[in-house]
């Protein structure tokens, strides 16, 4: 069914995105908002707007009884649920399908079964894409340890099966430091967890976060190259690339085809991203996760491909075929985005809501902002802290950067402390201009080089 | 006895509670030390606790849990 009305169910930017996609298909745009969010661009964007409930997301973009009910009031007979929210809800695909309107998204079974770490890791498994080695359940014992750790390849991670969060990890870099850590991580899983239970995987030291992009018609399945997020804080993605300066064309056509076949193999409806974690040192990459959504640094893939991912996956999940045959997708030039959120990158990046009291938007060749701000809009505190990404293009890395440092000397927001700082020191440092980072790089690097405060204008 | 009516430092989503399934930080009626969490406000995902700047009584809320707060507005009365 083709769609001729849509219910936006997101806010912020990515709204914004969704409906100049749906726009230029000559589909109708209804906007879910809560009550904060009455003024946002998206709302003054759309053909209609619907209030589904108060500024908390959990009674507004997260109710799924509010967002149906406006989805169904709104007369819109599918519903985009963005990224976060509900957009990897297997439960809200299956009741927006349950109620006759089109999920832009993959079957709620896909959903379901890419959200769920041990189903994902043997679905890539069975599709012939490598994931971590690791000891594929329990290991009993030094001598067992031994045998499975000779098996990954040192270093090995040593987990606690009863643990998470990152705790009891501990890594052994030889057989005997193996031999003095798993009776002490055994015992002390014991007394963190009641079970001492622990499990093997490969450490890799400096990993790289690198994502290959699909798109798929529930039949076939393509890939749209791969992006590079290495830079991250806390595990955020803070800048990102495409392609992945790290992977030479070999590495990256085997990356990017086991992606097509884990698609293919779960008959992928929409956009879609594996993320792998690649292992420079050995040209090694390992599937980590799938997310069943269009991702917030999606627009660099869409630089240096000409396609636009958004307009596809509204395009296929109404019904269309795929537009595209792989030998379409054409890599040209590098893409970089970097996220201008509303924190303070000299003060532990502290959220930094406010009134944007004016406005400069950069622009001239190249340079892509998408972004839900405008001169007198008051930036709500209760949802996260992007604002808007910044997007250069240009034929090579090199000049891409150069392209990225001037168009963040046109960006001003008065009125609001904005991460751009941070990304004008990173753009000017000689490490990111070499590539030469992982994905705890960035942790590190603030350590050394704390930013200084913003000077006030009329200080 | 004088009453003080404390007001949201930051704007953000207001918590009596320091998750959905635990008890209130403090009711209406009871004592606070100065230095006790009385709530949480959060803004963009971080979350900053509203300290007691004085020990007293807490005469009133004006605010409910998951509560959208602007900076200024009235949080509570303490009662010194």
């Amino acid at each position: 069914m083709a769609i001729s009305s849509l219910f936006v169910a997101n806010r912020g930017e990515i709204a914004v995105r969704v409906i100049r996609a749906a726009r230029e298909l000559g589909i109708r745009t209804v906007q879910a908002v809560s009550a904060a969010d009455r003024d946002m661009l998206a709302a003054r964007m759309a053909d209609a707007v619907v209030e589904i409930g108060p500024a908390h997301a959990r009674k507004s973009y997260l109710d799924i009884d509010a967002v149906l009910a406006g989805a169904r009031a709104s007369g819109a007979d599918a519903v985009h649920p963005g990224y976060g929210f509900l957009s990897e809800n297997a439960d809200f695909a299956e009741r927006v399908e349950a109620a006759g309107l089109v999920f832009v998204g993959p079957k709620a079974e896909t959903i379901r079964a890419m959200g769920d770490k041990a189903t994902a890791r043997a679905m890539a498994a069975a599709a012939g894409v490598p994931t971590v080695p690791g000891s594929e359940g329990r290991v009993d014992g030094v001598e067992e340890a031994r045998r499975v750790a000779r098996e990954i390849g040192y270093p090995v991670m040593i987990k606690a099966s009863a643990g998470g969060g990152g705790r009891g990890i501990r890594v052994a870099e030889s057989p005997s430091e193996l031999e003095t850590l798993i009776p002490q991580a055994s015992a002390e899983a014991l007394a963190a967890f009641g079970d001492g239970g622990l499990y093997l995987e490969r450490f890799v030291a400096e990993a790289r976060h690198v994502e290959v992009q699909i798109l798929g018609d529930g039949e076939r399945a393509i890939h749209v190259y791969e992006r590079e997020c290495s830079l991250q804080r806390r595990r955020q993605k803070v800048w990102e690339e495409a392609p992945a300066a790290c992977l030479g064309p070999e590495a990256r056509e085997a990356l990017c085809a086991s992606a097509v076949r884990l698609a293919e193999s779960v008959g992928y409806r929409g956009a879609g991203t594996l993320e792998y974690l690649y292992d420079a040192r050995t040209g090694e990459f390992f599937f980590i996760e799938m997310n069943t959504r269009i991702q917030v640094e999606h627009p660099i893939s869409e630089m240096v491909t000409g396609i636009d991912l958004v307009r596809e996956m509204i395009r296929v999940c109404g019904g269309a075929p795929l537009a595209y045959r792989q030998e379409d997708v054409r890599l040209s030039g590098h893409a970089i985005e970097v996220r201008i959120n509303a924190e303070d990158p000299a003060n532990a990046f502290m959220p930094a809501p406010g009134v944007v009291s004016a406005l400069a938007v950069p622009g001239g060749m190249g340079v892509r902002f998408d972004t839900m701000l405008y001169p007198g809009y008051a930036v709500p505190p209760f949802y996260d802290s992007l604002l808007g990404k910044l997007v250069v293009w240009d034929e090579t890395r090199a000049g891409a950067l150069k392209r990225l440092a001037r168009a963040l000397g046109e960006l001003r927001v008065d009125g609001i402390t904005t991460t751009a700082a941070l990304h004008q020191a990173l753009a000017a440092d000689p490490s990111v201009a070499a590539g030469d980072f992982h994905t705890r790089w960035l942790e590190g690097w603030l350590d050394a080089n704390p930013l200084a405060p913003p000077t006030p204008r009329n200080g | 006895m004088p009453t003080k009516t404390v007001q949201a430092p930051i704007p953000g989503t207001f918590y009596r509670k320091p998750a959905p399934d635990q008890p209130v930080f403090k009711s209406e009626g009871d004592a606070v030390a100065a230095g006790d969490t009385v709530g949480l406000i959060e803004v963009m995902k971080s979350f900053t606790p509203v300290v007691a700047e004085e020990a007293g009584r807490i005469v009133a809320f004006h605010v409910e849990n998951e509560d959208a707060v602007m900076a200024g507005q009235p949080l509570y009365d303490l009662e010194a």
